[in-house]
């Protein structure tokens, strides 16, 4: 992989030495792997690099995806263009929670605009910022199917339907108590569905 | 109320566990499949049914399934498409979420039919949750015997995975799914060849909506031409409908095909009318892609018929005056809506998921979301109107899969039956969006 990827991020080599998933996510990735035939491991890439993002601080850095590159055996270069197309892979560091918001038809029938602007008062951030203590970053995402409980937000594994103000308050106070990172692997998740 | 097959049991405690679900008749198709019938007497069922993909596109599935190559020695695969991502479509996610046994039983009649050894449930990455729960299902299942070796004791064998997304409409279109599933871009293949001739690595492939599969089992088990007494002409058995907008009771609803589109926007028993006493604008009625009607056409077509939900009555009239059943994405507006800022909405998205292959998709969704933009800011002049419907018009038809008509078709819509209100902007070079949140109970749980 170049030294130089995209913007400012460059390539740690010893960052890179350092990079290993835990037995339980290793365990993990072996399994994904053997719902594929012989020599088709490739396949594994997208939930693999679900896995990766959780493990190594919510984003794919360079060296996360070029440590993934090794563990399936294929080029640097084919982990960036899967991780670059897909909406869900970041590749700039977030906070600890992600806060999607849909903004898609049906929640914008809604309302998704008076959520989006009451999250960007409350916590003093725009849409792509992060908070200045690295709790929360808001985004506004297309349709996550959720059209029937709209608005609504997701963050990690976690759908947060039919918003209200107050709705809100309590999320972000909860979030910013337990205030540990949210992934789309967490099994802990609440739907409302 | 009409005949459910499909989700008549989601108000069961417990129904997404296999001992609920095996309880409440589930996984008969597989017992009747397996010990009573060849696979190609399934297909043949699933042939004189009727029943058509319900995933958008409406083609016959059991022509579908006639069509896969049988080359000695190489596998065949069905792959599930749980990659909802057409906006107003929510009901995969409730079948999966509800009642995960249905597809999984689905999959297996199905894969038996197929000859498929192997087949993989593409469940879209923000469903994170929902692949977690199809994944215990079927872990439910291979551990009472319904997949792995020898099921129900005869030669039949098969497994299943679930593989999960990582945010891309495209990956809806079967090639690209196809693509994502070998962990590649989604990009869309030229076709031909097909997924049934060359589909998953390069073997043989069958790819179904999730709802698709599970209409197998009902199929199955009450009989080809039971399933298509249900319905009108060659809409037959039952649909589930995501409703959603300005309604008094969103949510997913199994109809028969066939009931009046005004019974299902008015009826307590489905969409319960229009939020806050409002009166009916507009329905985009099957998902984003299909072309927006005004409240009086989509109540009676042109020739002043009922229209009816089916495939048939949604499409009278052409695009000049009907629309599609689509995926059953049913979005309602009311009459205070803004149907230039929602159709921005959806013209954002399209170009948000754009593959970026094709040249007209690529740049003509940008230079419409542009110029649409213009119209919000109050920029907009009446020529802009003529321009985008001359861009629209040369995306149709010009790209390697169907996104460049599903982002062309609500703009020429728009602008064929709400032209109005696009110049009204234009004139008076302002926009008033007059949704605010007193309207829309934000303030309160």
């Amino acid at each position: 992989m170049s030294s130089q990827l995209h913007g400012t991020q460059t390539f740690d080599k010893s960052k890179r030495a350092e990079l290993k998933f835990s037995d339980e996510a290793m365990a993990t990735v072996q399994k994904i792997k053997s719902s594929y035939p012989e020599g088709k491991q490739k396949s594994a890439l997208l939930p693999v690099l679900h896995i990766a993002q959780a493990e190594f601080g919510g984003w794919l850095s360079p060296e996360t995806m070029d440590y993934v590159a090794a563990v399936l055996a294929i080029q640097p270069i084919e982990v960036f263009e899967v991780a670059s197309f897909y909406t869900m892979y970041n590749l700039k560091p977030v906070g600890k929670c992600v806060l999607e918001v849909c903004q898609t038809s049906s929640c914008w029938l809604n309302g998704a605009e008076d959520i989006v602007n009451y999250i960007e008062k409350k916590l003093n951030i725009k849409v792509g910022e992060t908070t200045k203590d690295g709790m929360f970053t808001l985004k506004v995402v297309e349709c996550l199917g959720s059209c029937g409980t709209a608005p609504m937000l997701q963050c990690g594994a976690s759908y947060h339907e039919n918003l209200t103000y107050d709705k809100i308050d309590s999320l972000l106070e909860t979030y910013r108590t337990e205030s540990r990172q949210r992934n789309y692997t967490d099994l802990d998740y609440k739907n409302t569905l | 109320m009409g005949k459910k097959l499909l989700i008549h049991n989601d108000h069961l405690p417990n129904i997404h566990t296999l001992e609920v679900y095996r309880a409440n008749g589930g996984y008969a198709s597989v017992e009747k499949a397996l010990k009573t019938m060849s696979p190609d007497q399934v297909t043949d069922e699933v042939k004189k049914s009727g029943l058509r993909g319900r995933g958008g596109a409406g083609f016959p599935t059991g022509m579908k399934w006639s069509f896969l190559a049988k080359p000695e020695g190489v596998p065949r695969y069905l792959v599930c498409n749980a990659d909802e991502s057409e906006p107003g479509t929510f009901k995969d996610r409730y079948l999966m979420e509800k009642i995960p046994h249905a597809l999984i039983e689905g999959m297996i009649t199905s894969s038996y039919a197929l000859g498929a050894k192997v087949s993989y449930i593409y469940i879209r990455g923000e469903y994170f949750y929902v692949a977690r729960i199809v994944e215990a299902a079927i872990a439910e299942a291979y551990a009472a015997g319904w997949l792995g070796k020898n099921i129900l004791g005869t030669e039949f064998s098969h497994d299943c995975y679930v593989q999960v997304g990582g945010g891309a409409y495209i990956c809806g279109e079967e090639t690209a799914l196809l693509e994502s599933l070998e962990g590649k871009r989604g990009n869309p293949r030229i076709k031909p060849p097909f997924p049934a001739v060359a589909g998953l690595w390069g073997c043989p492939t069958v790819v179904n909506n999730v709802e698709t599969i599970a209409a197998v089992c009902p199929i199955v088990n009450m009989g080809g031409e039971e399933y298509a007494k249900i319905g009108i002409g060659k809409s037959t058995g039952t649909k589930l409908i995501s409703a959603s907008g300005h309604i008094n009771k969103p949510g997913v609803y199994e109809i028969e095909l066939g009931i009046p589109v005004e019974e299902f926007i008015y009826s307590d028993a489905y969409c319960g009318g229009i939020r806050n006493g409002k009166k009916l604008k507009a329905v985009v009625a099957g998902g984003s892609s299909v072309p927006i009607l005004p409240a009086d056409l989509i109540l009676t077509t042109a020739k002043g018929e009922p229209r009816l939900m089916t495939y048939e009555s949604l499409a009278d009239g052409g695009f000049q005056t009907g629309t599609m059943l689509g995926s059953g994405g049913f979005i309602v507006m009311d009459e205070d809506t803004s149907i230039v800022k929602n159709l921005f909405t959806f013209t954002r998205f399209y170009h948000h998921e754009s593959c970026g292959q094709c040249s007209p998709c690529r740049e003509g969704t940008g230079w419409m979301e542009k110029i649409l933009k213009k119209f919000l800011n109050g920029t907009a002049t009446e020529s802009d109107v003529d321009l985008l419907w001359d861009i629209q018009s040369k995306i149709e038809g010009k790209t390697i899969c169907p996104l460049g008509e599903a982002a062309a078709w609500p703009v020429a819509a728009a602008i064929r039956h709400f032209k109005h209100e696009f110049l009204e902007i234009a004139r008076s070079k302002k926009f008033i969006d007059i949704s605010h949140y007193e309207r829309l109970n934000l303030i309160r749980a």
